[in-house]
């Protein structure tokens, strides 16, 4: 199996899958033209000069600027709402609150419950409770202090295990919730049991087992949420937000506003980072766009830091009961998980989430017996949501923490324990009926063993230095749509006329990733032409075709695929010119570099604008579309649809650190991060991709945290919440293992979040490689990390 | 309130704009001078994404009050890109040090003040360098390649790569 090294390169070119490139007769080993080579970004060079345009760097003649005002009270009854001495500040143009939008909306149709406002109380710390337009944000500011409202005070959830129980229907945090505990705050329990758990675990010679707890953490992107509403003179809602999933937001504006949806427009903005902090739709979109209905002047809210941590929609803390079972050869026997995770206040991606933190460990390894219950609850803490590795990431350390315990206790090398347990290449797994189809782990963490010099390291280095292995999986988006319907999950449109301007529509969102580039590049592959003539619009619901977004790293796969199979379509078009031009006709056409090449007869070749305007003839602009629906999936048990992909990426990475045992102090030193990505379409972006989510994982093990005082968050700001700097970072190895999928876009599989997972337990276990203690609690701080040495040494002292 | 009158350079243009006391630099720049490059991302110095140079020293423009820089010459990353795209800009964009970009041009003004004054960093340079610059994107490593790309090519004054094409 290729492995690229770190120039890019692939040292080995051979193509495991014949037929992966066009299923028009390209030989399996043909070279690529643009897939598989480094490619900058194509919006790079408007980011780097500052010319690219985000949300709050939009103008418009006469707009208003718009603030929120927050609830104050974790849990309270609105008992009162004052805006009159705001409205009568000079310059103040309309304020709005809750009684102003009665519809409920969610990013899932099974969890509608967030209002544009609160409405009869409020249910966190920070939730929008009203807002003002001014004609400055000054103005503003100062007119949401001049709101008076008046709470009552209602008993408060903040801890997880605290809703589990039975209350007044009053205590209620929302209407509904899961059916099976109709009069607590479980939003959503899952109960799954396949094969014999209690039998593997009375067989079983190693069963290791631990509680874990996760705080929860924050996307942290850097560019603060920001949305410009204007409704227009023609009456339609223009709406230019930053969002992962302009879509979704389209819909819950129609909800929530009572319009058609061709009666708004969703512009994406250049997104400043996500990782699933934008994919929901959110309350200030709602906001902004009321205000500007009521004022018929163009809106906008730009939230500072600390709005934008309340917005919240981060990874849920979690608390865990996980216990695994071994045959003494190191063979996993079952796995048997109890979670609780904190939803916060709203459903959001939650029912998801429910599922994810239990069938996602059905992966890398082969698991006979499995047993999960899982509850996801509404708290009165800032929402929980989706992000980057979304369920998997908690679970993902419990079970790698508990393979390790496993190995200790039986003598077996971490890494060949996980060895002998990895799922195969084309294989389903047990229950789920996941389909693996390709699969590099055993190649990916070979590779990364043997950079490492990991048999020289393991258990050898000095106290305070040691070295931890962690793997991982994850989907390639998810093959159910969120939205039952027979609509493709993804659809691609191109356009090209005389002028060789190839133009490819899609909604698709690039949010940095590079999601543009990629599809320029499919496009680019199959027609064989330079990149820069390819030209990208993703960014509009008038003119792009649906397409689900940018979220449970769906894009490549999916969208990829859209476009190859759009591309494909204008193919075969400009090859029947090519024959007609050169009489050749039935023959097969390769398209290289800018022309179309007679396979049989070398010589005979037309250039692709000729071959273009050639297939214009009588018909004008080319146009085709192409569209990508996942293949049908997994078994028929209720709840089998969570977790099914058409293609899954793994992922081995070893960490090496160094313990301070006097201040509990880790400083990571290098990441060795080996990652299936399929066929890496652009490896400058895998890599990118691989580097960024080793930084982040790596921030959610050592030093991220959203720490909360009676359900006020603490540290809302980016010098509180700390996310790892140059000099907390390690040195980073990425290394792409290519597997080729048989169904992905040339071979493609998803890079951007099954990276994140193995990092956090990688490090957890260096740390015990290092200092000879178990960490169950994440993030695995200084001070907690002291605190289980000194037990340790308690321990041993007695 | 009253507004104040200031005068400063940008870019090497000679500015007069009223602004109010409490205003910052980046605001100005941002709300007055349409320099909308500049990105603000916590308003607090906390984050490095506002980095502008102030007479010739890279700043927070967020937490500089627009009234200090009477007389100053201010240049944000407009000025880097006034004739043709400063190797920085290039290497950013061909290295993958830019992903959603956000906070690109405050890394590029940071990195061009280290550049300006020790033309051959080594990586620990370069790390304590942009220590106050926040990526969210990159895990830095790309940041570090592009920033000692630039720094070879400015040493070096070899021609720019140009962007990849078919056949490549």
């Amino acid at each position: 199996m290729p492995i690229v090294n770190g120039s890019g390169e692939t040292s080995n070119r051979h193509q495991l899958n014949k037929g992966v490139w066009t299923d028009t007769g390209a030989p399996a080993d043909a070279p690529f033209n643009v897939i598989g080579k480094r490619m900058p970004l194509k919006d790079a060079f408007r980011k780097v000069t500052g010319e690219g345009v985000y949300a709050d760097d939009m103008k418009f003649p006469g707009m208003l600027h718009c603030r929120i005002l927050h609830a104050t009270k974790p849990h309270a009854k609105i008992i009162s709402i004052d805006t009159s001495k705001a409205l009568a500040l000079p310059g103040v143009r309309a304020v709005v609150t809750g009684d102003d939008a009665e519809n409920r909306f969610g990013v899932l149709p099974v969890s509608q419950d967030e209002l544009a406002m609160a409405r009869e109380k409020v249910i966190y710390n920070g939730e929008p409770v009203a807002a003002v337009a001014a004609d400055t944000e000054e103005i503003a500011a100062e007119a949401i202090w001049l709101i008076d409202v008046q709470y009552e005070p209602l008993e408060e959830f903040l801890r997880p295990r605290s809703s589990l129980k039975d209350v007044e229907p009053g205590l209620q945090l929302h209407e509904k919730v899961d059916k099976k505990h109709p009069k607590t705050n479980i939003h959503k329990a899952v109960d799954q049991e396949f094969g014999d758990v209690e039998a593997a675990f009375k067989a079983a010679a190693s069963t290791p087992n631990a509680e874990f707890k996760f705080d929860g953490i924050s996307h942290g992107f850097t560019e603060p949420h920001s949305v410009v509403a204007h409704w227009d003179a023609d009456d339609r809602l223009q709406l230019y937000t930053p969002q992962q999933v302009p879509h979704y937001t389209h819909r819950a504006l129609a909800k929530v506003l009572n319009l058609p949806m061709h009666q708004i427009q969703v512009i994406r903005t250049m997104v400043g980072g996500g990782f699933g902090g934008k994919s929901d739709p959110f309350q200030h979109e709602m906001i902004v766009a009321l205000l500007s209905m009521r004022t018929r002047r163009p809106v906008k809210v730009t939230m500072d830091r600390e709005e934008t941590f309340l917005t919240g929609r981060g990874r849920h803390p979690t608390e865990s009961k996980v216990a695994m079972a071994f045959d003494k050869e190191g063979k996993l026997l079952a796995l048997d998980s109890d979670v609780i995770i904190d939803g916060g206040a709203y459903g959001s991606f939650g029912v998801v989430s429910a599922y994810y933190n239990g069938v996602l460990s059905n992966g890398p390894y082969r698991i006979p017996a499995f047993r999960y219950h899982g509850k996801r609850v509404y708290s009165n803490r800032i929402p929980s949501g989706a992000m980057r590795g979304h369920g998997s990431v908690n679970p993902r350390y419990c079970t790698e923490t508990l393979v390790d315990m496993a190995a200790v206790e039986l003598g077996i090398d971490p890494c060949e324990l996980r060895l002998r347990n990895f799922l195969e290449s084309n294989t389903l797994t047990p229950f789920h009926k996941f389909r693996i189809t390709s699969n590099g782990i055993r190649e990916g963490l070979a590779e990364a063993m043997k950079r490492s010099d990991w048999k020289n390291k393991y258990g050898k280095l000095p106290y305070g230095h040691g070295i931890g292995v962690g793997c991982a999986w994850y989907i390639s988006g998810s093959a159910l749509p969120i939205h039952w319907n027979k609509l493709p999950q993804s659809t691609v449109h191109l356009k090209i006329d005389m002028d060789g301007g190839i133009t490819v529509h899609s909604l698709a969102a690039d949010i940095g990733q590079g999601s543009d580039t990629m599809l320029a590049q499919c496009v680019a592959e199959v027609l064989g032409v330079n990149m820069d003539r390819i030209h990208v619009k993703s960014t509009t619901t008038d003119t792009a075709p649906i397409d689900l977004g940018s979220y449970s790293s769906r894009v490549t796969f999916m969208a990829g695929n859209a476009a190859r199979a759009a591309a494909e379509e204008i193919r075969h078009r400009l090859t029947d010119a090519a024959a007609r031009l050169t009489g050749q006709r039935g023959e097969y056409f390769d398209f290289v570099e800018e022309e179309l090449v007679c396979r049989s007869k070398p010589d005979v070749r037309v250039g692709f604008m000729e071959a273009l305007h050639e297939a214009q003839a009588d018909i004008g602009a080319l146009i085709a579309s192409g569209s990508y629906q996942s293949p049908p999936l997994g078994s028929t048990f209720k709840g089998s649809n969570a977790g099914l992909s058409p293609s899954y990426s793994f992922s081995a990475f070893i960490a090496e650190v160094k313990v301070d045992p006097e201040t509990g102090f880790v400083q990571p030193l290098k990441v060795w991060a080996a990652h299936d990505c399929g066929k890496a379409l652009n490896p400058l972006s895998v890599e990118g991709q691989i580097e960024g989510s080793v930084h982040m994982g790596l921030g959610q093990a050592l030093t991220e945290q959203l720490r909360y005082r009676n359900g006020q968050l603490l540290n809302s700001n980016l010098l509180d919440y700390k996310i790892p700097t140059p000099f907390d970072s390690p040195e980073i190895e990425a290394i792409i293992v290519e597997s080729h999928d048989p169904e992905g876009p040339f071979g493609a599989k998803e890079c951007g979040e099954g990276a994140l997972a193995p990092v956090i337990p990688a490090i957890g276990n260096a740390i015990y490689d290092a200092v000879g203690v178990r960490m169950f609690e994440v993030p695995m701080t200084p001070d907690r990390i002291l605190k289980a040495i000194e037990k340790k040494q308690r321990e041993e002292a007695k | 309130m009253s507004k104040h009158l200031l005068n400063l350079k940008v870019n090497g243009r000679d500015i007069e704009v009223a602004v109010e006391s409490y205003h910052t630099l980046a605001q100005v720049l941002r709300n007055e001078l349409n320099l909308t490059g500049t990105k603000v991302g916590c308003d607090m110095g906390t984050c490095g994404c506002c980095t502008v140079h102030i007479d010739g020293k890279a700043k927070l423009s967020c937490l500089t009050l627009a009234l200090e820089c009477q007389g100053a010459q201010v240049r944000t990353i407009e000025g880097l890109n006034e004739n043709s795209m400063h190797p920085l800009q290039r290497a950013f964009a061909e290295c993958g040090g830019s992903q959603c970009g956000y906070c690109t041009p405050g890394f590029i003004m940071k990195s061009c003040e280290l550049l300006e004054k020790n033309p051959d960093p080594t990586r620990d340079e370069i790390k304590a360098a942009l220590a106050g610059n926040l990526c969210r994107c990159t895990g830095f490593m790309k940041i570090y390649d592009a920033v000692e790309s630039a720094a070879r090519g400015m040493r070096s004054d070899a021609p720019a790569r140009t962007p990849v094409k078919a056949g490549d």
